[in-house]
């Protein structure tokens, strides 16, 4: 079990060595390098002065030793100097990262957790109004965009009605004791992972409600019942553990999308997470920083699945084999 | 090995029915089944896929798919208490302890994420009220009973870690952890190998002869009931069509269907197959109940089939515990109504 | 579909006679248009598609002009209102359908074009082609989508073309996935055996016999991903990352971000819209997966 584990971990970093070799391709795309970007910002450089920064950063060598600096770079923590916030990338990821991953984590698992039950009542009754809810709810999670999502909830529980704050992640000044903080945080955050997870939530519900119908047919089932057990033994205990087997996968093969999702939603509630800050770095050409982002959420990724396989292995002794 | 042929019978059926709703029909899948089984006894109930016989055994388990399903008419006396009367939750007392049931397919019938001793021990913890730990040591002793090699570790085995016999072992038992009156093995042996076949049936046999447990056998394998059972019933589209003990049944079968189904079987047969003939089949296909069926349902294939068998025979008790629901049994009939 | 006049031996198979194919899409077909709220949702779409067309006609007007006072609520003469510059909500949306649909029809084609390639090749060669190109599969998917496609379009330019390869280089490992899964599991089938055995080539099977055979759950999932397209494009453009020439209803709620606790027609109308065609979609998606598959109905 333990090999497996290692396994998954240096495929992961493979995965992200493959990761930072496309961030250098897509340096070597970009119209004009940093040098450019920097002497455009300076109001324009002589040419002697841009060879010589060139010459500093490297720039002169041949693309291969130019990629294996970079990837050495990479791997140490040296994710680059941002120009325009003054500052390296990586402090700068370090803020906005761990925002992002309480809210894309929090939304994920709100959706499972909430979404496999909505599914399991749903089951329960293939036919019944809890399955038409399943129904309906998936279709409009998956026609409706997060973004604009949003802003109408915005519009209702911040302007409409005034219960939650519209922007940011805390008060400002902060309040005084720990624990208001940590409310106050709560309350900024309790309508950005709504957001974020409604959509998730009701995918997961008519996931794991087909799921859970095709466990609910099962011999094992069958046997279940023959053996006397009380229904809600047979729903919770021998139904729900294999019927939650397909959700974690898709859970963890969903960790790319919720991000991608977090970043509008953070754009959408002023958050300070990677989305604004990937946002300003666009619009200010700043491509260390954007490819340090694109990197973290690679990373975000990669530990996410490596945790995902982890809960499947708990789950499902099939796939641990033979102990 | 009829120990209690003198008691009252372990089980009674008497009058089954069971329908179902079909885009809003009613079909009659099980019509007026009846037989009883004494204690340390072994009934087999043999026809093709699709005649009830199964459906009989979710009866017995109270488990008839509901919707849509139910219970029409009769009764089911397990040591005198009436199963169909039964509330749900008396049902669920009753499952598992007095009345226990092992699947056709062993590979698919034990839930793959929980270890073989968690779903024994969840039986005796159900019924016995037994600690986890003292239960688990019973279903080490289980594991013991049924000849599972090395039982305090396989106790912690998943079952995908078990082959398809191991696990029909570890199915049989769960069904004997509260020591029931009955147990039905439905088809327990059909999707196993030939030797290992042997050896569960081997198996049937020895904790019968301990234990007492009367046996409901149901197969469509004329082989497997002939190594088993003591009485045979032969079941066609949900009618119980013939019964008897199995020299009866094999020797001198009365219904027409009962003779065609012994001309399949090669084993019985064993001259047929030393002649090399073809395997006989009985022409036709099971009549549709869809279509709602007056008469005898196996008219339309049968080589004796007259006017009089567009209506419906009763059984005709020929002794005790032998009958035949076929229009030529009947004793009073006029010989010129003989075949056509 | 024509048939190919290269004289080859007609393809064998030993299919059940009830499993011909025109029968299974004949039942099909009727089991999809005897579903309502499919053929509502393929009748409202069609309405929106001919909005696409002819609107720009019927109203003649450029959605960038400012035709009244800014952040004016939707009232007689701008039944929809107009955003924070005074532009018509109505005149954008109506502009803007063509654009939208044009966007995220061309980037699910190059999806489809992708995710179909990678899958039918993985899925029909196996071994170590297999291998590889499912690792590369694993790799984009480690990619956020949507933070991928930010920065492809802001390195290589906000251009139409350049969206259209962003979402499509950054979506397509779903569709190769499924395509994979049924290729390998028609492969095995008799009749492609029987046509591996004759010496078909290899296009000519993943084209002609392998592709046909998969299509039923490959025409539910493109129909699906267009939807998923479409709020893509509309994430993209809501971030301004989008050609600056066209206007699509992404744009118009990106462009009133600032303004919407102002004007809160300027992105409700335009994100209903959204709303509407991929909600279309999804029943037309659900209809489809009830008609190819009648026994998995209410899943």
């Amino acid at each position: 079990m333990s090999t497996a584990i290692v396994q998954r971990i240096v495929y992961g970093l493979l995965l992200l060595i493959a990761v930072i070799t496309l961030n250098f391709l897509l340096i070597q795309l970009a119209p004009g390098d940093v040098v450019d970007v920097l002497l455009t910002e300076a109001g324009g450089g002589d040419p002697a002065v841009a060879a010589q920064i060139r010459a500093a950063y490297g720039l002169d060598q041949p693309v291969y030793v130019q990629l294996l600096t970079y990837l050495a770079k990479m791997l140490t923590g040296d994710l680059g100097y941002s120009y325009y916030f003054d500052e390296p990338v990586l402090s700068l990821l370090l803020d906005a990262l761990p925002a992002t991953v309480m809210l894309v984590l929090s939304a994920l698992l709100l959706a499972m957790v909430i979404g496999t039950l909505l599914g399991v009542i749903a089951a329960l009754r293939p036919q019944g109004l809890s399955s038409h809810i399943v129904t309906v709810l998936s279709l409009l999670g998956y026609a409706t965009p997060v973004f604009w999502l949003g802003m109408m909830v915005l519009l209702l529980f911040s302007q409409y009605l005034p219960w939650f704050p519209a922007f940011g992640m805390r008060t400002i000044p902060m309040p005084e004791t720990p624990l208001a903080r940590a409310l106050d945080v709560l309350h900024h955050m309790v309508l950005p992972t709504f957001t974020l997870s409604i959509l998730y939530l009701a995918s997961y519900s008519r996931l794991s409600r087909a799921s859970m119908l095709d466990v609910l047919g099962s011999d094992y089932i069958r046997t279940a019942r023959s053996k006397g057990l009380a229904e809600y033994v047979v729903i919770f205990k021998h139904a729900l553990k294999n019927a939650a087997l397909p959700i974690v996968t898709i859970a963890g093969l969903q960790v790319g999308s919720v991000f991608s999702g977090a970043v509008l939603v953070e754009t959408v509630f002023s958050l300070p997470g990677v989305g604004p800050l990937l946002y300003e770095s666009i619009l200010r050409r700043d491509y260390p920083v954007m490819l340090g982002v694109l990197f973290g959420a690679a990373v975000t990724t990669v530990v996410a699945n490596i945790i995902t396989d982890l809960v499947y292995r708990v789950l499902d002794p099939r796939i641990r084999g033979i102990s | 090995m009829n120990t209690g042929a003198g008691d009252r019978p372990v089980l009674e059926v008497d009058g089954l029915s069971v329908d179902f709703t079909v885009r809003k029909r009613q079909v009659r899948i099980l019509s007026d089944v009846g037989f009883s089984i004494g204690r340390g006894e072994t009934l087999g109930i043999i026809g093709e896929s699709g005649c009830g016989k199964s459906m009989t055994a979710l009866s017995l388990m109270g488990m008839v798919p509901s919707p849509p399903g139910r219970i029409s008419a009769g009764r089911i006396l397990l040591n005198g208490e009436d199963l169909c009367a039964a509330s749900e939750s008396r049902m669920r007392a009753i499952r598992g302890r007095n009345i226990s049931m092992i699947f056709q397919e062993p590979m698919t019938s034990l839930n793959p994420v929980y270890t073989v001793g968690n779903q024994i021990a969840e039986t005796i913890r159900r019924h016995k009220g037994l600690s986890g730990a003292d239960a688990l040591a019973e279903a080490v002793d289980l594991l013991r009973l049924v000849h599972i090699p090395a039982p305090d570790k396989r106790v912690s085995a998943y079952p995908h870690e078990l082959s398809g016999g191991m696990r029909q072992r570890v199915m049989i038992a769960m069904a004997l952890a509260c020591e029931p009156d009955v147990l039905i093995a439905d088809e327990p042996t059909t999707a196993l190998d030939v030797t290992v076949q042997a050896q569960i049936f081997d198996l049937l046999r020895e904790i019968q002869d301990a234990r007492g447990t009367a046996i409901v056998l149901i197969t469509h394998d004329f082989g497997a009931v002939s190594e088993m059972a003591d009485r045979v019933i032969v079941m066609y589209a949900g009618h119980k069509i013939e019964e008897g003990s199995l020299d009866e049944v094999s020797d001198d079968a009365r219904h027409p269907y009962t003779q065609g189904l012994l001309r399949c079987m090669p084993e019985i047969r064993a001259r047929a197959r030393e002649r090399r003939q073809p395997l006989p089949e009985i022409p036709g296909v099971v009549p549709d109940l869809l279509k709602g069926l007056t008469g005898c349902p196996f008219a339309s294939r049968c080589p004796s089939a007259m006017d009089r068998c567009r209506e419906l025979p009763p059984s005709f008790a020929l002794a005790p515990q032998r009958a035949v629901k076929c229009w030529l049994a009947d004793a009073s009939a006029a010989p010129g109504e003989q075949p056509a | 579909m024509s048939e190919a006049q290269e004289p080859t031996v007609p393809p064998v198979r030993f299919d059940d006679p009830a499993d011909v194919p025109e029968v299974r899409w004949r039942v099909t077909a009727a089991m999809f248009y005897g579903n309502k709220a499919a053929v509502l949702g393929i009748a409202v779409l069609a309405a929106i598609l001919l909005v696409g067309l002819f609107g720009p006609l019927l109203l003649q007007a450029d959605p960038f002009a400012i035709v009244g006072a800014p952040l004016t609520a939707p009232g007689e003469l701008r039944p929809l209102g107009t955003d924070y510059l005074g532009r018509d909500v109505l005149a954008g949306m109506i502009h803007g359908t063509r654009p939208t649909l044009i966007v995220a029809l061309s980037a699910t084609a190059f999806t489809v074009v992708i995710g179909l390639s990678v899958g039918a090749v993985a899925g029909f060669y196996g071994g170590r082609i297999d291998n590889l190109l499912m690792r590369i599969t694993e790799f984009f998917q480690v990619l956020p989508p949507l933070v991928f496609a930010m920065v492809i379009v802001a390195i290589m330019g906000a251009h139409f073309m350049t969206v259209i390869i962003a979402i499509g280089v950054t979506t397509w490992t779903n569709l190769a996935r499924l395509t994979r899964a049924e290729f390998l599991k028609i492969k095995e089938r008799e009749f492609v055996l029987a046509d591996r055995a004759i010496g078909v080539r290899d296009s000519r099977l993943i084209l002609r016999v392998l592709l046909p055979n998969a299509l039923p759950p490959l025409i539910i999932a493109v129909t699906l991903q267009t939807g998923l397209t479409i709020i893509y494009e509309a994430a993209l453009s809501f971030l301004g990352l989008t050609d600056p020439d066209i206007m699509t209803w992404g744009k118009m709620i990106g462009l009133s971000r600032d303004f919407f606790f102002d004007a809160w027609w300027s992105v409700t109308f335009p994100g209903l819209a959204i709303l509407l065609t991929t909600l279309c979609i999804a029943l037309i998606g659900d209809g489809l997966n009830d008609a190819f598959n009648p026994r998995l109905r209410g899943r």
